[in-house]
């Protein structure tokens, strides 16, 4: 009796997990999209003079996997954020409306690039874009 | 000084201020320029301004539109300066040719804008600008003749405007809210009021648009029209699709449903709009 509950059980819990909708994280493609789209992002802001100035003398490596984790994070990925906050990191830049929207102009080529599909770049903008007013003019 | 030269003026103006051109937002979020010279959509104003141009920016843009009804033409040409995502001040042409009657009225209309609250990417509320639209009729017989109380006259205006990033499957949506206090009769083209009457009264209108990818959008707008002169003036409507390749350039063609005008039913026609941000 107890074996035929615990059976029961199990697969109901699994047809829960079959049935869960899907993460965005896991619609772009998990953490080998998000790694391509932020080695793109890099690349961008290299050919970009006015905003590689920002990254002067920054640890360009644990940039790229502190905002992994937080792309990991906004986009339902489970994963957890170990990074400074917004305005830590942002701070003394005095970053400028002109260059931040310059810069997601450069994160929508990454993801061009990275052959994110047009939807999903716009939800994942979407999560991303309430951090903007953390990270302007600090 | 002719508006031509105005024009000019404002131009050179622009250009000689020490600051960069506009580039400063998402492509598709700065406004197209409006039949009286707002930014906003085709025929109403939005709360956004016509360039791109950031807080630390100057953009000067430029249109050309032309409506053909079944029994009117209008041809507008305008410019607009909009510095730094805070006011916006336009000037447009109007030239509204009676193709079957014969003749033609022109309007010059001024407006200024200015940005309130909001961004309308990045706040969580809308983007809430007022302005307004000073209008001078430059043929005043018509009006004249069906009674209008002016030959000129002042609109005034409040708008929210909002893209959602995504919130279509995905897409962007943006939807825009007007209000606006006017007494101009057919915009102004069969003047302002009548004679007995010259009160104001607040129109409404609305736009609401998806972007299908970063440079076309489709949508739909709409304008409540008072109707002072007892002429049956109706509401307009249009369904437009744009294509913007980049900041710099923009075509929209429409499908304008404009009711009946001067008496004359069911003016329905194509509208297309030639824009550019010229610095």
């Amino acid at each position: 009796m107890v074996k035929l509950l615990s059976s029961v059980l199990a697969i109901v819990l699994l047809a829960g997990c079959a049935s869960q909708p899907q993460t965005l994280y896991s619609e772009l493609g998990g953490e080998a999209k998000v790694t391509e789209i932020v080695n793109n992002f890099v690349t961008e802001i290299e050919q970009e003079p006015v905003i590689l100035a920002y990254f002067e003398g920054s640890d360009i490596d644990r940039f790229i996997a502190k905002f992994e984790e937080q792309i990991c994070m906004v986009s339902g990925g489970g994963c957890q954020y170990t990074g400074d906050t917004m305005e830590q990191v942002h701070g003394g830049m005095n970053i400028s409306e002109k260059d931040f929207n310059l810069t997601v102009d450069l994160l929508i080529n990454a993801m061009d690039k990275a052959n994110v599909p047009h939807p999903l770049q716009n939800r994942l903008l979407n999560k991303l874009a309430p951090m903007r007013s953390q990270m302007l003019y600090r | 000084m002719t508006l031509f030269q105005r024009v000019l003026l404002v131009i050179a103006f622009t250009a000689a201020l020490p600051v960069s051109a506009g580039s400063g937002k998402l492509i598709g979020t700065a406004g197209l320029n409006q039949l009286e010279g707002a930014g906003g959509g085709g025929i109403v104003p939005w709360a956004t301004l016509s360039g791109y141009d950031s807080d630390s920016e100057v953009s000067v843009n430029a249109f050309l539109t032309r409506v053909n009804l079944d029994d009117y033409r209008l041809q507008v040409a305008g410019a607009s300066v909009s510095l730094y995502d805070r006011v916006e001040v336009s000037v447009a042409r109007q030239t509204f040719d009676l193709t079957t009657l014969g003749g033609d009225i022109s309007q010059n209309i001024y407006g200024a804008k200015v940005r309130l609250w909001g961004d309308v990417v990045y706040s969580a509320m809308p983007q809430i600008s007022a302005g307004v639209q000073f209008k001078d009729l430059q043929d005043e017989a018509i009006a004249n003749a069906l009674g209008s109380a002016d030959t000129s006259g002042t609109d005034y205006y409040v708008s929210a405007t909002k893209v959602h990033l995504g919130a279509v499957a995905g897409y962007n949506l943006v939807w825009n809210l007007t209000a606006r206090m006017t007494n101009a009769n057919q915009m102004g083209l069969l003047g302002f009021g009548q004679t007995s009457d010259d009160d104001y009264e607040v129109m409404l209108e609305g736009s609401v648009g998806v972007l299908l990818n970063r440079n076309v959008a489709v949508g739909a707008e709409y304008r409540q029209k008072p109707d002072n002169l007892g002429l049956g003036e109706e509401d307009w409507w249009d369904v437009f699709v744009t294509y913007i390749p980049s900041k710099s350039f923009n075509v929209t063609l429409a499908w304008a449903e404009l009711g009946s005008i001067a008496g004359a039913p069911d003016q329905n026609g194509i509208y297309l709009s030639l824009g550019g941000q010229l610095w």
